[in-house]
């Protein structure tokens, strides 16, 4: 039985316990320390950069600013988690690479985590919602465009999949 | 994008989309130790002390490093060594590390590193570049008897005659300020000592060669014994060269001292306090035209804030001296470009490298020069612009490839309407907001030019089963290089890109090949590879032609085959097998050296780069009547970039380019209140977010270049240097009003 102080916190798809002194870690923290789930990354540590983003029960969540504690009880999802069980990449993980959307690759994870929560309930955006949808995402390496790009190719899947 | 597909293709993709690719941070090693820096509150001070006692009985406290621990060089640099890896006589800016505090967890780290205390003697500072070369200023490095770092000249003609030839002049100061890289991985490195008494580093650097100098000078260890191991970086621009370098070689010494490894990876704030910046200039020009429209003379002085360290800036401000009157042809040229030490955060490579804040400067004094002159912005240009065989301003004839600026600029003109669209401009005039649209225009030598010996190397070595493992000195800093010289090799040797492995790259496996910077990845790296395919077809060739019945010369290598002009072939692997049953290895080191420049100092005059880029920006923007604020519409580039080879990553490297000089052009500044900087993260330095860009079109020119043995030239500095001018030459055409300092959008 889970409540919102069920002391589990399902991530991608498995149980994880967590422990009394857990419950008060940073999140990002925990998944990347703890779990060894590097693909979230700490940019900025004050939650303005994106890098850092996973889903909670699908909304994004800036994890750096984020207790343990305050998404016990929810569905996380990291970058880790979004491939299938098989290591078969998401659509939207291959729109992005067929886009020409990732260089560097430290925001990779953040944006496509945003972008999935922005399209599941946006399964047919305009260019101009594609491109606010990311705002809270910062890339230095791509302007942006080919990120757009990828979003609206991935468009289809979400219209009939998901 | 791939020919087949219409997809894009780079080798690193699949393992950063689904957050497998592992960055320095991300590394974890059995028995891991964590290294913080310290700073201490002083902006110009004299060294007392660094009392690490209390911070040394910390909790989880290993070792507190400071100067008195380092067993080689305190002092590094790539042109001047004056840069202490950890303070010892003096602290000379706000962003100096006095000691490095190592722990069992970061956070204990951290901790204790609130209980170093420094104790120095504070001393006068200076702050304002051109206040510092006055006789009596306070000196940043007393040894060298001036805080001027290097003043380079240009002499051309008769500046004097020019003048005088000209009927109008305009004359008019421009401003730049700091810009931070905004890399969005902070610096980070991982170091340990290998069982063999090699250092192994792993970090977050774009110049694995100079860090191994600096880490190996540091430890006092010969170069062999130092090995920088490529590792996924999240972003460079220029800015991962001195800094990260300084980050590996501390953390080094503390792996040494300690010996376990060491991981330091830095806290957003400690990667902007210290890290170098882009040069604030100050530039002062004055610009004489004929009656007949052309340019006769340019004088300028341009003075760059060096900040505590010199770095690059000689390099940096020699670009800028060489480029300083923009594409265009003048007859008589009086140019200055000094270098200047003050205790603000030391100053550096960032991309673009001298060439953004003159192109600032330039392309608005050539429209305020057009205007005087009765001409358009547009005709000026055209009467202007260097062409085929057109002399520079240091006297290189510009030839032996495609000058093909005015391609690029009537390209420009053509897609955005821009002529059109330059008489709807509101010229401050209007009920709505206003509207305007600017362009700009620039050439710019390729990779180091008559800056310092440039050359490359890469490895290429076909296994037995017909697989290909491809090496070379060029540094992936997310541009895509690897991926490029993949493409390049595939193509080489006629086999598909799936059969090639790019190694990361070991500074113990790869001759030093410089650095990546310069936008020389594609022009050097795959010229390098290039030579080794044809080392490799060579060996190949001369094993099977024999067999085949012709000469090894009329060998051809495609579709995983070699054949011969008669038809018969034999498969790529197969040749392969043939070499090492003969005892030959399917092995190369292919080697490419610039083609040679040259360069007199005295008056600035030589052959400073061996070919050239030519590109063209333009933008579209709206200003709002009442807060000032700008909005971009549109935007469009035109680059010459010699050939094509990855097309997405280059387009990405259009785009990205444009967003970071829209940045430069519209609000992005460190701020700083007497040298200590008030920007430390993101929430007070703005970089472009999404909704601050448009849709942008990228126009691809491809005029192979000879003297490139791909033909590629470069991008990534080419896109970064023209939006910031194009902005305000369009805020001009929007508001009436000229901004002559950077941020254009800092009005309010």
């Amino acid at each position: 039985m889970k409540t919102a102080a069920s002391p589990t916190l399902v991530i991608n798809g498995r149980n994880v316990r967590i422990t009394t002194g857990e419950r008060r870690k940073n999140l990002l923290t925990f998944l990347r320390d703890d779990l060894d789930l590097t693909g979230a990354k700490r940019g900025c540590g004050i939650g303005v950069c994106g890098t850092c983003t996973v889903l909670a029960d699908n909304k994004p969540v800036k994890a750096c600013r984020t207790l343990v504690a305050d998404v016990l009880g929810r569905s996380l999802t990291t970058i880790e988690g979004l491939a299938g069980p098989d290591g078969s990449l998401h659509p939207l993980q291959q729109a992005f690479i067929d886009a020409g959307a990732i260089q560097c690759g430290f925001c990779t994870p953040g944006m496509v985590l945003t972008a999935h929560a922005f399209m599941l309930k946006h399964p047919e955006p305009s260019r101009e919602e594609a491109r606010r949808a990311i705002a809270a995402n910062l890339c230095r390496c791509t302007g942006y465009q080919q990120i757009i790009d990828a979003i609206m190719a991935a468009a289809a899947h979400y219209r009939n999949k998901e | 994008m791939d020919e087949l597909n219409n997809k894009a293709w780079r080798n690193d993709a699949a393992a950063k989309v689904t957050g497998r690719a592992r960055f320095t941070d991300d590394l974890k090693l059995p028995g891991l130790l964590h290294a913080v820096p310290v700073y201490g509150d002083f902006i110009h001070a004299r060294l007392i002390e660094v009392d690490t006692a209390a911070a040394a009985k910390s909790r989880g406290v290993v070792r507190v490093i400071t100067a008195r621990d380092i067993p080689g060089v305190n002092r590094c640099g790539q042109i001047r060594k004056d840069l202490p890896v950890l303070v010892d006589d003096k602290i000379r800016c706000h962003g100096d590390v006095a000691a490095v505090v190592v722990a069992e967890t970061r956070a204990q780290a951290v901790a204790a590193g609130r209980r170093v205390v420094i104790r120095a003697e504070p001393l006068a500072e200076i702050l304002d570049p051109e206040a510092a070369l006055a006789p009596d200023a306070p000196l940043v490095h007393e040894e060298h008897g001036t805080n001027l770092i290097c003043r380079h000249v240009i002499r051309r003609g008769d500046i004097a005659l020019g003048f005088a030839e000209s009927a109008h002049v305009v004359e008019q100061e421009f401003q730049t300020p700091f810009i931070e890289h905004a890399y969005l991985e902070p610096e980070a490195a991982l170091c340990f000592v290998r069982d063999d008494g090699v250092v192994e580093v792993r970090g977050s650097m774009q110049h694995p060669y100079s860090t191994r100098r600096f880490v190996a000078e540091f430890l006092g260890l010969p170069l062999a014994r130092v090995e920088i191991v490529g590792t996924p970086v999240g972003g460079g621009f220029g800015g991962k060269d001195d800094t990260a370098a300084l980050v590996c070689a501390r953390t080094a010494l503390a792996a040494l001292l300690t010996g376990r490894p060491v991981k330091m990876t830095y806290d957003r704030e400690w990667s902007m306090r210290e890290s170098y910046k882009r040069h604030p200039y100050r530039l002062r020009y004055r610009m004489g035209v004929g009656d007949d429209g052309l340019i006769k003379a340019v004088r300028c002085r341009i003075v760059a804030d060096s900040g505590a360290y010199c770095s690059v800036s000689p390099w940096v401000t020699w670009r800028s001296t060489v480029q300083c009157c923009g594409p265009y042809v003048v007859p008589h040229v009086d140019g200055e470009v000094s270098s200047v030490y003050t205790n603000h955060v030391f100053t550096g490579a960032m991309r673009g490298f001298g060439s953004p804040q003159v192109n600032f400067a330039i392309e608005q004094l050539v429209e305020m020069a057009a205007e005087k002159a009765g001409l358009s912005g547009v005709e000026f240009r055209r009467r202007n612009m260097v062409r085929q065989g057109s002399a520079t301003i240091t006297g290189q004839v510009l030839e032996g490839h495609a000058v093909s600026l005015s391609e690029v600029f009537e390209r420009v003109l053509a897609e955005s309407g821009y002529e059109a669209k330059l008489k709807r401009c509101s010229r401050g005039r209007g009920e709505d907001d206003f509207y305007g649209l600017g362009l700009a225009m620039s050439y710019r030598g390729v990779s180091l030019g008559a800056e310092g010996t440039d050359f490359c190397a890469a490895v290429v070595s076909v296994q037995f089963d017909g697989s290909v493992l491809l090496e070379a000195g060029i540094h992936e800093n997310g541009q895509g290089a690897e991926s490029a010289m993949i493409l390049l090799l595939a193509e080489d040797l006629g086999v598909d890109r799936a059969r090639i492995v790019y190694r990361r790259s070991s500074t113990s496996a790869v001759p030093d090949s410089g650095t990546t910077v310069a936008s020389r990845g594609t022009i050097m790296g795959g010229g390098a590879v290039s030579r080794a395919a044809a080392t490799i077809r060579l060996q190949m060739a001369g094993a099977v032609a024999a067999d085949l019945g012709c000469l090894p010369e009329e060998v051809r290598f495609a579709g995983g085959r070699l054949s011969t002009p008669g038809g018969r072939d034999i498969g790529f692997t197969e040749a392969a097998q043939l070499l090492y049953r003969d005892q030959k290895y399917p092995y190369a080191l292919g080697v490419f050296p610039a083609p040679r420049v040259n360069w007199d100092e005295s008056c600035g005059q030589g052959k400073a780069y061996f070919t050239w880029v030519y590109g063209c920006q333009a933008v579209e923007l709206t200003v709002d009547r009442r807060s000032g604020r700008i909005r971009l519409l549109n935007a469009w580039a035109a680059h010459d970039i010699g050939r094509a080879v990855n097309r997405a990553m280059l387009l990405g490297q259009f785009y990205g380019g444009m967003a970071m000089g829209a940045g430069y052009g519209l609000f992005e500044e460190v701020a700083m209140t007497g040298g200590r900087l008030r920007s430390l993260n993101f929430d007070t330095y703005r970089i472009p977010r999404s909704t601050d860009m448009p849709d942008m079109t990228a126009i691809v020119l491809e005029n192979r270049d000879p003297l490139s043995p791909s033909g590629a030239k470069s991008i990534g500095e080419p896109a970064n240097e023209l939006m910031a001018p194009a902005i305000a030459n369009a805020y001009f055409h929007a508001t009436g009003r000229r901004r002559f300092q950077l941020p254009v959008g800092g009005e309010k």
